[in-house]
């Protein structure tokens, strides 16, 4: 069976800054968000792992993401881990140009958190009414209710 | 009772909306048409154009997004007509109702004639609501 | 440069709208381009969650979709219990084999609902009544272990609400054998239905290249050749303990999509059927307390696909994150190169066929300028799909009497 926990390892070397193995199907392992686009081309393009989805929740430190990665063969999810420090202007590379299956779930990001994807094609509210007021994010911890 | 209100209480033709719900009630009015509990013997069709409906059936929170649009499909239905509130959220808006997306319940938008509570009500007390619907209309003068 | 035309769909539940859910843009009679909004079933759930406690988040997700009403909340607990060590070092035996049989159901009932639909777009309303029909028996299996034939509040943290009785056993297993015999019925009507095989062959083709660069899962991605589900690729319950195939077309078409999900409802009934032999006797809850800071994914093989749950937990009795994926959401989005190309009549049964749970993904809309503005509605586009099987049929009756 592969060992695909080494060869993301070769794959990335010294960009993983931090690699958690909570189970032995559930690996978190974290990135600088500058590296976050090349990561992605290895693991979907290289290594044929399936994107499932990304996550963001604010906390204090700032905005983290987890890209989740699916290998289907071994049942295991590999999630990349990046956080935005920067709160007032939150942005990183979008993943979309790799496959354009990213592209509905980086715009409920943006539109939930705020965070901007440099370089997503599409960037427009995809669940929230036309009305919403601009600015307003609701998965952000402090809100106008 | 005029007669276009005692139109109505015969051979109701029904206009199905669904504003912000998980399905479960749309489901279970669907059921109503299929062969176990079959209300079309009795003449209630499901209508494809508000134009041609008598009664407005909702389901769902009413999210911001469809609040508009409930509107203006009220609007649209010709009157008189009457409103059923199908399922717990078009009645309180259930659990969803400290959300930020849900401004108001079904009826601070609209006149609701009959509540049908349930989540999801069964086949068995969506016929009792419009049967009740039905009465109520009759027994007014 | 040939006019384009704006023609929209409504989504299978008749809600009728301005603007409506979909509108294509077609050149004549071929579809050129989609554009998809949602947002009309949008309630703001992975917020509410933060706010509920890891029991009540349970009823919450449950309401995420009607159809897939066990998919959610069974994610959701494996995302719990992932944090806590694992479903199978969590749960008690007996409780692994009601969650796989109240699954198992599910999955049954949904592909059951969305053959009666697809019946029904294509023109065959025959068919969509009686598909709801035999789904009233398994409704009333599940009246019969839940207590509810939708919502069954089945699922908790370390378990499962309710057992299944002894005695309950035989009627649950009378029930699954009528079954097969209607599901054989709608497999032949299927696959010898030279007209029903006209209709869906060849349509809404999605290549696997597609399929993998826009993510798919479920029937819509193993009708496509891309051979993944989560009970055999990670298995939780007891989905490696017990015999079972998993089903994969190559076509990619909308025929491929349904004869995947007949079959798969036969691999369903047998499932059920070795569950119902093989449990054993014991508790059904482990009595979970607190839940430890920590992470934890949780994802099932929903009727429509890969159903993923992430939940983050301080050590509180909240969540502090909930992040819910739905498998429509991805498969919904495919659309884009399933259904451009193919004609306005077949437009209905492609956006159909991925089998979309609009309020797993929140509806669905299209919105796009053009030069000529016609509308039809989407009660419009079901008539025009229907009178193309009309069409096919008289055509096919007419070479057969030549």
């Amino acid at each position: 069976m592969d060992n695909m926990r080494d060869k993301i390892k070769e794959a990335l070397g010294n960009r993983i800054l931090e690699w958690q193995e909570n189970s032995p199907k559930r690996v978190y392992f974290t990135l600088d968000k500058k590296d976050i686009f090349e990561t992605v081309k290895v693991l979907f393009k290289e290594l044929g792992l399936r994107f499932a989805t990304a996550s963001g929740v604010e906390l204090p430190e700032g905005f983290e993401i987890l890209y989740h990665f699916s290998f289907d063969k071994a049942g295991e999810f590999y999630s990349v881990r990046v956080l935005i420090k920067d709160k007032k202007h939150p942005q990183i590379d979008s993943i979309t140009p790799i496959f354009p299956g990213a592209e509905w779930i980086e715009r409920e990001i943006w539109e939930m958190l705020g965070i901007n994807f440099i370089g997503h094609p599409n960037l427009k509210r995809l669940l929230l009414a036309e009305d919403w007021p601009e600015g307003d994010y609701p998965l952000r911890n402090k809100r106008e209710p | 009772m005029d007669l276009k209100t005692r139109a109505l209480t015969k051979s109701i033709w029904v206009f199905h909306v669904s504003a912000g719900s998980c399905n479960n009630c749309d489901i279970e009015i669907l059921d109503c048409f299929t062969p176990r509990f079959d209300v079309e013997r009795f003449g209630i069709q499901l209508v494809g154009s508000v134009r041609h409906a008598d009664a407005l059936l909702v389901t769902g929170i009413v999210n911001r997004k469809c609040t508009p649009r409930l509107k203006k499909i009220y609007e649209q239905i010709p009157k008189p007509c009457v409103v059923v509130a199908v399922g717990q959220c078009a009645l309180s808006q259930h659990m969803f109702r400290f959300g930020y997306n849900a401004p108001a319940p079904l009826d601070k938008i609209l006149p609701v004639d009959v509540y049908i509570p349930g989540c999801p009500p069964k086949p068995e007390a969506i016929i009792d609501g419009i049967v009740k619907l039905v009465n109520k209309i009759r027994n007014k003068k | 440069m040939s006019h384009k035309v704006i023609v929209p769909i409504g989504p299978y539940h008749p809600l009728q709208d301005e603007p409506e859910f979909f509108q294509l843009y077609v050149e004549g009679e071929r579809v050129v381009d989609i554009d998809i909004i949602i947002g009309y079933n949008h309630r703001g759930i992975e917020k509410l969650s933060e706010s509920k406690h890891f029991d009540q988040v349970a009823f919450l997700v449950e309401r995420i979709c009607g159809i897939c009403s066990s998919s959610h909340p069974y994610a959701y607990v494996l995302a719990v219990e992932d944090l806590l060590g694992g479903e199978v070092n969590v749960v008690p035996e007996r409780a692994l084999y009601i969650r796989a049989i109240v699954d198992e159901l599910q999955r049954i009932h949904s592909h059951l609902l969305w053959l009666g639909l697809a019946g029904h777009f294509i023109g065959y309303n025959t068919v969509w009544m009686w598909a709801w029909k035999y789904r009233e028996p398994v409704l009333d299996m599940f009246e019969m272990i839940t207590g509810n034939r939708n919502n069954y509040a089945m699922f908790k943290v370390g378990g499962v609400r309710r057992d299944i009785k002894d005695e309950d056993i035989p009627i649950l297993k009378k029930t699954l054998d009528e079954l097969v015999p209607a599901v054989d019925m709608f497999r032949g009507a299927v696959m010898d239905d030279p007209v029903i095989k006209a209709r869906l062959k060849g349509i809404g083709i999605l290549t696997k290249e597609q399929a993998i660069d826009w993510c798919v899962v479920g029937p819509t991605a193993r009708a496509s050749g891309v051979n993944i589900d989560v009970r055999r690729d990670e298995p939780y319950g007891v989905f490696d303990r017990i015999d079972w195939n998993v089903i994969v077309e190559k076509d990619g078409d909308v025929f491929a999509k349904t004869m995947v999900r007949i079959l798969e409802l036969y691999e369903s009934v047998s499932i059920i059927r070795q569950c119902l032999d093989k449990m054993p006797k014991g508790e059904i809850d482990a009595d979970v307390k607190d839940i430890p800071p920590g992470e934890g994914i949780g994802r099932v093989e929903a009727p429509r696909g890969e159903c993923f749950h992430y939940i983050k937990s301080d050590g509180t009795n909240r969540p502090i994150r909930h992040k819910i994926r739905a498998p429509s959401f991805m498969n919904v989005a495919s659309n884009k190169v399933g259904a451009v190309g193919g004609t306005i009549s077949d437009a209905t049964i492609t956006l159909a066929a991925v089998d979309p749970c609009y309020c797993c993904t929140e509806r669905v809309a299209v919105i796009k300028k053009a030069n000529n503005k016609k509308i039809m509605n989407g009660w419009d586009l079901i008539r025009l799909s229907q009178e193309k099987t009309n069409k096919l049929k008289e055509g096919l009756s007419n070479a057969r009497d030549k």
